[in-house]
């Protein structure tokens, strides 16, 4: 079984992105789980065609330790297994202490045995590594491989780059590995070029470059993954053409993170150039 | 390994010192030396200047607890009608309940005693991730049903802190909720600070504001002071209390041992506050004077020549001839039975050598005690002391205020409009200083050492040992922690936090059980046999083939 994280800036599209992604996976046939790690529980809606779903940790508190697997994660979209983590309201608590309780308790549960079946798990984690909790998928060899979801603007580059600092630190004592950058296009000047410079300088690649498409958007209304809402759209094959990317990835890297000179130096080069 | 039988050396105090520092590597020796200090504080001597009040470097064993145990533990823990709640995992509720030995007479208007309960959020992992404000809301009003208190008190502990529970807006919401109680929190994270020192602030500033001044009885008693800093461990307040009585002075209130609810709120009625344990207490006695014009004088029950003169300095303030007669009559009366008790003691204590490591004051003021027995201090020191508690108040306007220190609130107090009242005019108080009568005044305790003595702030487990297998003492006082493996060492150990299970020690009743305890302890024949007589002599002595 991989164990895949999804990491970026806040807004930058990781939901919508992995399960999309996994929509491909599914299509080729692929066993997967997806594990929400944001308190707000919205990683699975499109798999689930809704927000349907009891969070680990809603369970945990109304159940109390008489938790069965299937209380906590629903059948989605092409026989995906979805869970969520849940978390509290912002505000108060401490969401990250949550996500570590939700993925011990998938683990007690057995959710990962070689009996599952599964191919693939996927942790999609809330923004930036703020703390700890967050972090937790990549530690311990919760998530062996990590996707960061970015775009040509400087602040989700950045927070790539901070990203990019937690899985070193990880890396170094654990399995945790970088396979690439997902470019989500925002339709910036030159934003292909610029990633792929950038994911070189981190020592990674860009995995895939997914072109910006009012279709999303539709399949999204609809509470669908694109190619569960209409198979035939081209961004529907992009998302297909992301899924083998990442099923064929072999490129696994520690990331080397850029000195905030350097990250800068970037976009005023590609930034400036005419597109 | 027991040291009990080998011969003394001498040490030279510099040589002590640079023994202490010799294992360490240099950057923390760097540091740790300047909170070791050679005592020359005599007249005509430059002041010396101990580093105090600073974190301790981390694989230090320190004796230190953290700010939750000063706030809860020290402060408000003696409280016997306010409703303890601890806000977070039971362990820092369970470990703060009845450890401390203050003693309580159920002496408030409805003869309540909390202090036998624990009572606790017991803050589970669902409460960290969901945040543990509705838990505690119910915890406050199932203590409210349970035992309709005129007061809860709430404390955080560390987690509480980290997830942000708004435990002030808590306590606020309940207040207005339950209408007769008075519902107040201490945000006394244990990490705050750097020692418990920053709880007692904390504290101190928490009951000024929610407590003192609350009472709308009048106290129309005479000679009406406060005793702050006073904890009653042992019943040392129940003896405090009765000299008071028979000398006719009133204790309006004590902060905090066997303290009510209504003492707390009518402190500002007094005329005097009279300050014992200069450390946890300083910032109430200066914002009782500040808001309400309630002077104070630094005084000492430890110790029967200190309990007199404390007496005296109180009678001398409020100038009444019935007073100081009264007074003088009461230590005329008790003395002789203090007196026998010592002269009892003295041939075998004296010349006995003792080292001090305890609190804030108690290293200070123990040292009465032990000079009545004709016993030596050879080495003191605090815990938890600030650099004014060693050197006196007059450094206080050039303490350095780190960071640490930045992050205890420091609450702003003004006269009050309505009741503050000068107790007396500039004049009578000028009067009085020349007479001297010193207010406002703390010497601190270097100035009570001899010289050349060793003065260590925030002694650790590793100098701790070093410095008894140097100097032999015949006694070591300091707190549980450091009991045990001192008197492995062949010394023996007298708990001053919690007195063992003796006590009281203040008062003149209280000298005389000192005394005799201490007796005890310092002549008693079983530290001398603590190796096996086959450890000493073996009769049949080998080596290893390999050897």
């Amino acid at each position: 079984m991989r164990k895949v994280a999804i990491y970026g800036k806040g807004g930058i599209g990781k939901s919508t992105t992995t399960q999309n992604t996994v929509a491909g996976l599914a299509e080729m046939g692929r066993k997967v789980m997806v594990v929400g790690c944001d308190p707000k529980a919205d990683s699975t809606r499109l798999l689930l065609g809704g927000l349907a779903q009891k969070s680990v940790l809603d369970t945990l508190r109304e159940e109390g330790e008489d938790v069965e697997l299937d209380d906590i994660r629903k059948p989605g979209y092409g026989n995906t297994w979805c869970v969520e983590s849940g978390g509290p309201e912002p505000g108060v608590g401490c969401a990250g202490r949550g996500i570590i309780t939700s993925i011990n308790m998938l683990e007690s549960l057995g959710a990962y045995e070689a009996s599952e079946g599964l191919d693939y798990a996927f942790y999609d984690v809330l923004g930036d590594v703020v703390c700890g909790g967050f972090a937790m998928p990549i530690r311990d060899g919760k998530a062996e491989e990590i996707y960061i979801v970015c775009s040509g603007e400087m602040m989700a580059m950045y927070a790539a780059n901070n990203i990019c600092k937690g899985i070193m630190k990880f890396a170094q004592s654990g399995r945790v590995r970088l396979g690439g950058l997902i470019c989500n296009s925002r339709n910036v000047d030159n934003e292909k070029e610029m990633i792929v410079e950038l994911a070189k300088k981190i020592g990674t690649q860009m995995i895939y470059f997914v072109p910006r498409h009012n279709d999303v958007q539709r399949a999204e209304i609809n509470r669908k993954t694109v190619i569960e809402w209409n198979p035939e759209v081209s961004q529907a094959d992009e998302y297909r053409g992301l899924a083998k990317a990442i099923d064929q990835n072999t490129n696994f890297v520690i990331p080397r993170p850029l000195e905030m000179e350097e990250l800068e130096k970037l976009l005023m080069d590609y930034g400036l150039m005419e597109a | 390994m027991a040291t009990a039988k080998k011969k003394v050396v001498q040490w030279e105090p510099v040589d002590i010192k640079a023994e202490l520092l010799k294992q360490y590597p240099a950057k923390v020796a760097r540091k740790r030396a300047k909170q070791i200090m050679i005592n020359e504080a005599q007249e005509n001597s430059p002041p010396s200047e101990i580093v105090a009040n600073v974190r301790t470097i981390p694989g230090i064993i320190t004796m230190r607890g953290c700010t939750y145990a000063g706030c809860k533990g020290v402060i408000m823990g003696p409280t016997s009608d306010i409703v303890n709640l601890v806000h977070g995992p039971i362990g820092c509720s369970f470990y703060a309940w009845l450890t401390r030995r203050n003693q309580t007479s159920a002496s408030g208007e409805k003869n309540e005693n909390f202090i036998t309960y624990c009572m606790s959020t017991d803050m589970q992992d669902s409460d960290i991730i969901f945040g543990g404000e509705k838990k505690l809301a119910a915890a406050i009003q199932e203590a409210y049903d349970l035992f309709h208190p005129k007061a809860i008190a709430v404390f955080a502990t560390c987690p509480v802190g980290l997830i942000g529970d708004d435990i002030h807006n808590v306590a606020r919401q309940m207040k207005e909720k339950l209408g007769d109680c008075n519902v107040f929190a201490f945000s006394c994270e244990g990490y705050k600070g750097v020692s418990q020192s920053a709880g007692h602030h904390i504290a101190n500033n928490q009951v000024f504001t929610h407590l003192v001044g609350k009472s709308e009885t009048e106290k129309t008693d005479k000679f009406k002071i406060n005793l702050l800093g006073e904890y009653n461990i042992g019943g040392d307040g129940f003896e405090i209390d009765r000299i008071l009585k028979k000398c006719g002075i009133s204790n309006i209130a004590t902060f905090s041992g066997n303290s009510t609810y209504d003492q707390f709120a009518s402190a500002n009625q007094a005329d005097l506050s009279c300050v014992m344990c200069h450390r946890s207490i300083n910032y109430v006695a200066d914002m009782l004077e500040t808001k309400y014009g309630i002077p104070w004088i630094k005084i000492n029950f430890i110790g029967a020549g200190a309990t007199a003169k404390s007496l005296r300095k109180i009678a001398q303030y409020f100038g009444d001839q019935e007073l100081t007669d009264r007074v003088e009559a009461v230590i005329a009366e008790e003395m002789p039975e203090v007196e026998a008790a010592r002269l009892e003691v003295y041939p075998r204590t004296q010349g006995k050598t003792v080292m001090i490591f305890v609190g804030g004051s108690r290293a200070h003021h123990y040292q009465e005690l032990f000079n009545e027995m004709g016993m030596k201090t050879l080495s003191a020191g605090y815990e938890f002391g600030h650099r004014d508690d060693y050197e006196g108040r007059h450094v206080l306007p050039n303490l350095k205020v780190d960071s640490d220190s930045r992050n205890i609130e420091e609450i702003q107090v003004e006269a009050d409009p309505l009741l503050y009242r000068p107790r007396k005019s500039p004049e009578e108080m000028q009067l009085l200083e020349e007479d001297g009568l010193k207010f406002k005044e703390y010497q601190g305790l270097n100035p009570d050492m001899d010289k050349g003595s060793i003065i260590i702030d925030d002694l650790n487990q590793y100098e701790a040992e070093k410095l008894v297998q140097m100097l032999k003492p015949d006694l070591f006082c300091a707190g549980i922690k450091e009991k045990y493996s001192i008197q492995k060492l062949g010394v023996p150990q007298k708990q001053l936090h919690s007195y063992d299970s003796g006590g009281p020690y203040a008062g003149f009743k209280g000298a005389v059980n000192f005394y005799q305890e201490i007796d005890r302890l310092v002549n008693s024949k079983v530290w001398g046999l603590m190796q096996a007589p086959w450890q000493e002599n073996p009769e049949l002595s080998a080596t290893y083939v390999w050897e």
